[in-house]
């Protein structure tokens, strides 16, 4: 059964602010039947060619079966009971026993190949987009909620697997039932056939008006669900914040709406195909009252036998009974298209950053050297300039420290090191090699970066610190940890390192989940140690232990860290100030100071200002 | 039959389950009824149907009256009108009911979900929420609209034809009915397996679900450490059990549903037999005979339907226990019958004695201590001293497992949660700001708040200066979670939203780490305009947001290892004194 769930008003959405990237793909109105989009999905029932085939064979012995039945219970009447024959109505009645043994054995073994298939294809799908989410660069999470692109992965993708595996049996089936049926009638009497299927333009006409229709409809289903999903995955995200402000009541009324929009899209859309299913029943009806009025004045003319009238009739029946379900199967196709839709934008939507084509691996024997040439760079067209002309050379081995006021760029020069983004202008290279030219894989095996916002999967605590080492042993995960000074908080649980981080990393203390992946960066033993605010929740004592033992860890690499707490950067070799996208000082601490600049002022603020404790130089 | 995966045992039963998922459709009851009945009509209709035909043939055609002929074709012609018209009301009806159903169910959720206590979230996992909200709440939809509709579509058309044929002839009939007890015990063994597997399925795909979005969450970590590889492994491990179970699923379905049509396709064979015989010994016509088989033809038609629907039932049932276990839960924190709302006259915050755990982890242990009206109090210790525990305990996030807390001498048990946490404002230490404008974001505790307002709180938090030289100002869009902004700028907006509520607490838990000490310093002189009036909390690392408060707690372990003013603690506290000495060493070393 379809996941068919809807949604809500595309532009409506309430948290609707980052709407035109947040899934609130529009509703365009497309062709009837696209057929890139079934082509596309059909490839992916390529692999299984031979269950299919299988299958179709299945179809063919229970299509036979089938119509085998009825015949052995007509011989059964007309040969064995009318001539009172019992031995031969037992015999019949085995046969007939045995086929219907056999057609269960057919509809068995089909039924398996088909959902079969189905589950392949959709757990194909399913790792196929996951693959291309890890392509993405940041700049999509950026601009993508979670829960719309979770929808993706796993509501849309379920509605194409009805139509991949029973829809294509189906189809084929009554199709070919159908010109079975066709070529009958044309053969019993091509005056009533030809009379019939009068009524098939206004079916293609019907069927054309609905699937117009029906498209937008079911595309609102799927942006509409997408929605719903991406609100609940923020309020679930956001619950303690919710519940601080006492806004229980206002998220619902947010949610809500969505919902609403939602059970409203799929109403709709579904209330198409109760006006099409019964039109296309009105068309089959009418045919049967087209040949009845042209069939009885024939068979008064006697231009055609009544026996050929009654059978034509039933032919006529039997003839619009797959087309009902092929009518049927067009919701079924619809929804999936809308699906499939959503699923092939996010297959296409090309990764921003990319390897060159011949990217190189880049190896490094030692700290390498990191220049910084005129660089430009914002996150997204249209957004303000971030770094404007940033000129910046660490040398090799070098510990330079970024300061500066919040939102000055700091985090965007450690995001460009590591390449998440592309810059706009300038280069940033390593070595004397731009970023560009080597593979983003190599590039960032070389580099160990603690982010600013300190995330941790769920799962023991050991296995987050090995994340970037998965064969680490426990004796290095454990030299991590006592590096970064989580030993300690870790051996006081009785669980140890096998603790669970739960997800948000909830029960640890902010601080510690600074500590975790601060020693998850130092495991992977990186050429280039970038810490973007590392320990801004640590508390002083235990940071200057972790400085101590970093001081050990900055030998051989080269390193960036950025820091408010000047105290942090005390060991820098260099220290730039950063202001305003580019950096306006550097030097080390002394001729800062002396210079009086920028940096001087930050410092006085920080230990000299209003504020200065009695014990200052104690 | 057997199933080679261990499936966990139901914990309640299935009809009840059920029943409790119909108890749903009672505000929707007038659209499920007159759908029901629309579809006794239907089948009427179709009854008459072929014997209007029937009768058009012989008096119309055969005697050659044309203009029956017409009359009947007419007739025929606006029968199927008036029943594509009926049928069109009973899917619509069905359809809303049904979608209803969904609709409540979701409402239902998510409105449990944002009244669980922090407890349930710290365990809860974000994707295994969604899975349930969405696909489960999809086949209780499922359920009731549809499925039920054609098991009970089914049930009439049997039973009417069971009637025919007892009617007819009962001895024959009784042999055809034997089939369903038959159909019945089959139906309830495959379901008694099927549940459990269904559950266990869903259970898989809510993995797959978090496997997603942990992975969505954590782009930034996967892509530092260049292990996207590795993640796609992971998926595909859970992606394989999910289809690995799908698949038994799919083999047990495709043994066992055909095998309900083959039972009775069996029976018809043995009305066959048994007629033939009584026909050949003179004691039934063949015209009976032929009859009877028509009819034991449309008697197992439904028995297909059923097939495919059983297994949607025993998923339905299935997924009911999984929303219906997020349903069921209490709140931890809970308001007393009777409770008041609360009035804050001076905002005197006691802790008495309070001792907390999280489940086994003690974290605070006697923790005594009076903030007088309007003080600051700050605390200050080590990584996981229990800071953000203690003022967690003042918005009753958790209940102390010993001691309590008052506010203006009422225990803050006693009185409504939504006065106690309308009267607090709070900087949690991790910052979260939804997708929304800036606007929004800083209006969240305050949706009413006038725009002069709202900027004043952007300028007291130091905020306005960024935000209006940001794409568009205040209606710039914020990333989830606010990944577009820095995080000094993401802090800024979270004092703002804060500030804006104008609490007569405010506690403010690490609220400025990633600010540099320029602007937190400009935001200290704006707080200590708005702060009068307030009993505060503060929480920090950095010594320049400490020293000044009219008290400081130095937290160790869980328990307050000294208290006092600056200066005092200088002199009486070792721990305060190195932690002074260690923040300041880097004015020494130049
Ligand atoms: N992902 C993003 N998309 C769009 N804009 C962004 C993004 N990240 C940061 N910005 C903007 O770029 C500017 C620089 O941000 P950056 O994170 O580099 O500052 P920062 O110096 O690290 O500040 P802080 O000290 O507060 O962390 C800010 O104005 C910020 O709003
Ligand atoms: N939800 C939770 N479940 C279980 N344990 C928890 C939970 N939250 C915190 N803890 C543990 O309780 C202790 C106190 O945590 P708390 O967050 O109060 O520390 P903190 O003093 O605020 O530290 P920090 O300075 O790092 O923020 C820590 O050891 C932490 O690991
Ligand atoms: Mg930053
Ligand atoms: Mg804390």
């Amino acid at each position: 059964m379809g996941f068919g769930i809807g949604v809500s008003n595309p532009g409506m959405g309430p948290r609707g602010a980052l709407d035109s990237f947040s899934g609130g793909e529009e509703d365009r109105r497309g062709a009837v039947f696209n057929k890139r989009v079934v082509t596309r999905m059909l490839a992916y029932l390529r692999p299984y060619r031979r269950q299919m085939t299988l299958a179709v064979l299945t179809m063919l012995v229970i299509t036979a079966l089938t119509l085998l039945t009825p015949y052995l219970l007509k011989l059964a009447i007309d040969q064995a009971i009318t001539h009172g024959d019992r031995e031969e109505l037992i015999r019949l009645s085995v046969y007939t026993a045995l086929a219907y043994t056999a057609l269960y054995g057919a509809t068995a073994v089909q039924q398996y190949l088909l959902s079969w298939v189905g589950q392949r294809v959709l757990a194909n799908l399913r790792s196929e987009l996951f693959a291309h989410l890890q392509k993405l660069s940041l700049g999509y999470h950026d601009t993508h909620i979670v829960g719309v692109t979770v929808s993706r992965v796993m509501n849309d993708v379920a509605a194409i697997n009805e139509l991949l595996s029973q829809g294509v049996i189906t189809l084929a089936g009554d199709v070919l039932v159908l010109a079975g049926i066709m070529a009958i009638m044309l053969s019993m009497s091509s005056y009533l056939a030809l009379l019939a299927f009068t009524v098939l333009p206004l079916m293609v006409l019907a069927t054309w008006w609905f699937s117009s229709r029906a498209r937008g409809a079911f595309r609102r289903t799927r942006t509409s669900v997408a929605r719903v999903v991406g609100d609940l995955a923020e309020d679930i995200s956001g619950v303690r914040v919710i519940q601080a402000f006492g806004q229980e009541n206002t998220s619902q009324e947010r949610f809500n709406q969505v919902n609403e929009a939602n059970r409203d899209a799929n109403i709709s859309a579904m209330n198409l195909s109760f006006i099409f299913l019964p039109a296309i029943e009105f068309l089959g009806v009418l045919a049967t009252v087209i040949v009845l009025w042209f069939g009885g004045q024939a068979v008064a003319r006697e231009a055609v036998t009544l026996g050929t009238l009654v059978a034509f009739l039933s032919y006529v029946t039997r003839f619009f009974q797959p087309v009902q379900e092929l009518s049927r199967m067009v919701t079924t196709l619809q929804s999936a298209m809308a699906g499939g839709e959503q699923v092939l934008r996010l297959l296409d939507t090309p990764p921003e950053v990319q390897d060159r084509p011949g990217a190189v691996e880049l190896t490094l024997d030692g700290a390498p050297r990191i220049d910084f040439e005129a660089v430009d760079f914002r996150y997204r067209p249209g957004l303000p300039i971030v770094l404007s002309g940033l000129d910046l050379s660490i040398l090799p081995g070098q510990t330079v420290a970024l300061v500066g006021a919040t939102g000055a760029g700091k985090s965007s020069i450690a995001n460009l090191i590591a390449r998440f983004y592309e810059v706009e202008r300038g280069a940033v290279k390593i070595n004397g090699v731009d970023v560009r030219d080597v593979t983003q894989t190599s590039l960032r095996r070389q580099i160990g970066l603690v982010p600013q916002d300190a995330f941790l999967f769920s799962g023991s605590i050991a296995d987050n610190i090995r994340y970037g080492r998965p064969d680490a042993t426990d004796a290095e995960v454990e030299q991590a940890a006592r590096l970064a000074n989580a030993h300690e908080f870790i051996s006081a649980r009785p669980e140890g390192y096998q603790t669970l981080v739960q997800e948000g990393a909830a029960n640890l203390s902010v601080g510690q989940r600074q500590l975790v992946c601060i020693a998850r960066a130092i495991l992977t033993d990186p050429r280039i140690l970038i810490l973007d605010e590392a320990t801004s929740n640590v508390d002083s004592l235990t940071e200057a232990l972790i400085q101590d033992a970093l001081r050990a860890l900055f030998q051989g690499r080269t390193s960036v860290v950025i820091a408010h707490r000047l105290s942090t950067i005390r060991n820098a070799d260099l220290i730039c100030v950063v202001e305003g996208g580019r950096v306006v000082e550097q030097g080390r601490h002394a001729e800062l100071l002396a210079r009086g600049g920028a940096y001087a002022a930050l410092y006085q603020r920080q230990f000299g200002g209003g504020g200065q404790p009695e014990a200052g130089h104690s | 039959m057997h199933i080679p995966i261990a499936t966990p045992r139901p914990t309640s039963s299935q009809a009840r389950l059920l029943l409790r998922c119909f108890g749903y459709l009672r505000p929707h009851w007038k659209l499920t009824a007159g759908a029901y009945l629309t579809m006794l009509v239907i089948d009427a209709f179709n009854m008459l149907n072929p014997q209007l035909l029937r009768w058009t043939i012989d008096k119309g055609i055969l005697a050659g009256d044309f203009r029956l002929l017409g009359l009947a074709s007419l007739a025929l012609l606006g029968l199927v009108i008036l029943k594509g018209v009926l049928t069109y009301f009973q899917g619509r009806w069905t359809e809303t009911a049904s979608q209803n159903v969904a609709y409540d169910l979701r409402n239902e959720l998510q409105r449990k979900i944002t009244l669980l206590s922090f407890s349930f979230h710290d365990q809860a996992q974000a994707g295994d929420l969604l899975s349930r909200a969405i696909q489960d709440v999809e086949r209780i939809r499922f359920l009731t609209g549809r499925a039920t509709f054609r098991v009970a579509e089914g049930v009439v058309m049997m039973l009417a034809t069971a009637a025919v044929m007892i009617v007819m002839n009962p001895r024959l009939a009784l042999l055809a009915v034997l089939a369903i007890p038959l159909l019945a015990y089959q139906s309830i063994r495959f379901g008694r397996v099927f549940r459990p597997l269904s559950r266990l399925i869903q259970e898989q795909l809510a993995a797959l679900t978090t496997r997603v979005e942990q992975n969505l969450r954590g782009a930034r970590v996967v892509k530092t450490f260049a292990q996207e590889e590795q993640e796609i492994r992971r998926f595909e491990d859970e992606n394989q059990r999910w289809f690995e179970l799908a698949s038994t699923s799919a083999r047990l379905q495709a043994v066992h549903m055909p095998l309900l049509q083959w039972i009775a396709n069996i029976s018809s064979v043995g009305i066959l037999l048994y007629g033939g015989m009584l026909v050949i010994n003179g004691q039934l016509t063949i015209g009976e005979l032929v009859a009877f088989t028509t009819y034991m033809g449309q008697l197992v038609s439904p028995v297909r339907y059923l097939g495919m629907i059983l297994p949607a039932i025993a998923m339905a049932a299935a997924s009911a226990e999984r929303i219906f276990d997020i349903l069921d839960r209490a709140p931890e924190v809970r308001e007393q019958p009777g409770a008041r709302p609360l009035e804050i006259c001076e905002g005197r915050v006691r802790f008495e004695n309070v001792s907390f755990a999280y489940g086994q982890n003690r974290v605070l242990r006697e923790i005594s201590f009076e903030a007088q009206p309007n003080q600051v109090v700050a605390l200050l210790g080590p990584n996981g001293s229990g800071k953000t525990s203690i003022v967690n305990l003042i918005p009753r996030f958790y209940d102390p497992t010993e001691g309590r807390i008052c506010i203006d001498g009422t225990d803050i048990r006693e009185v409504t949660l939504a006065s106690l946490r309308g009267q607090i404002g709070m900087v949690l230490q991790e910052t979260t700001l939804f997708e929304a404008s800036i606007r929004e974001n800083i209006s969240f505790g305050r949706p009413d708040a006038s725009e002069e307002e709202i900027i004043a709180a952007a300028r007291a938090a130091q905020a306005h200066d960024f935000i209006v030289q940001s794409a568009n100002g205040y209606d710039t869009a914020v990333g989830e979670r606010g990944v577009t902004l820095s995080g000094g700028q993401k802090q800024r907006l979270a004092i703002a939203r804060a500030l804006l509520t104008d609490p007569r607490i405010l506690i403010l838990d690490d609220a400025t780490s990633s600010v540099d000490s320029e602007t937190e310093h400009r935001i200290q002189l704006a707080l200590e305009r708005v702060m009068q009036g307030r009993t505060t909390f503060v929480i920090a690392h950095r010594l320049s947001t400490v020293q000044r408060a009219d008290l400081i707690l130095v937290l160790e372990k869980g328990r307050i290892a000294a208290r006092g003013q600056h200066a005092e603690l200088l002199k009486s506290s070792p721990l305060y004194a190195s932690i002074c000495q260690q923040q300041l060493k880097g004015q020494g070393r130049n």
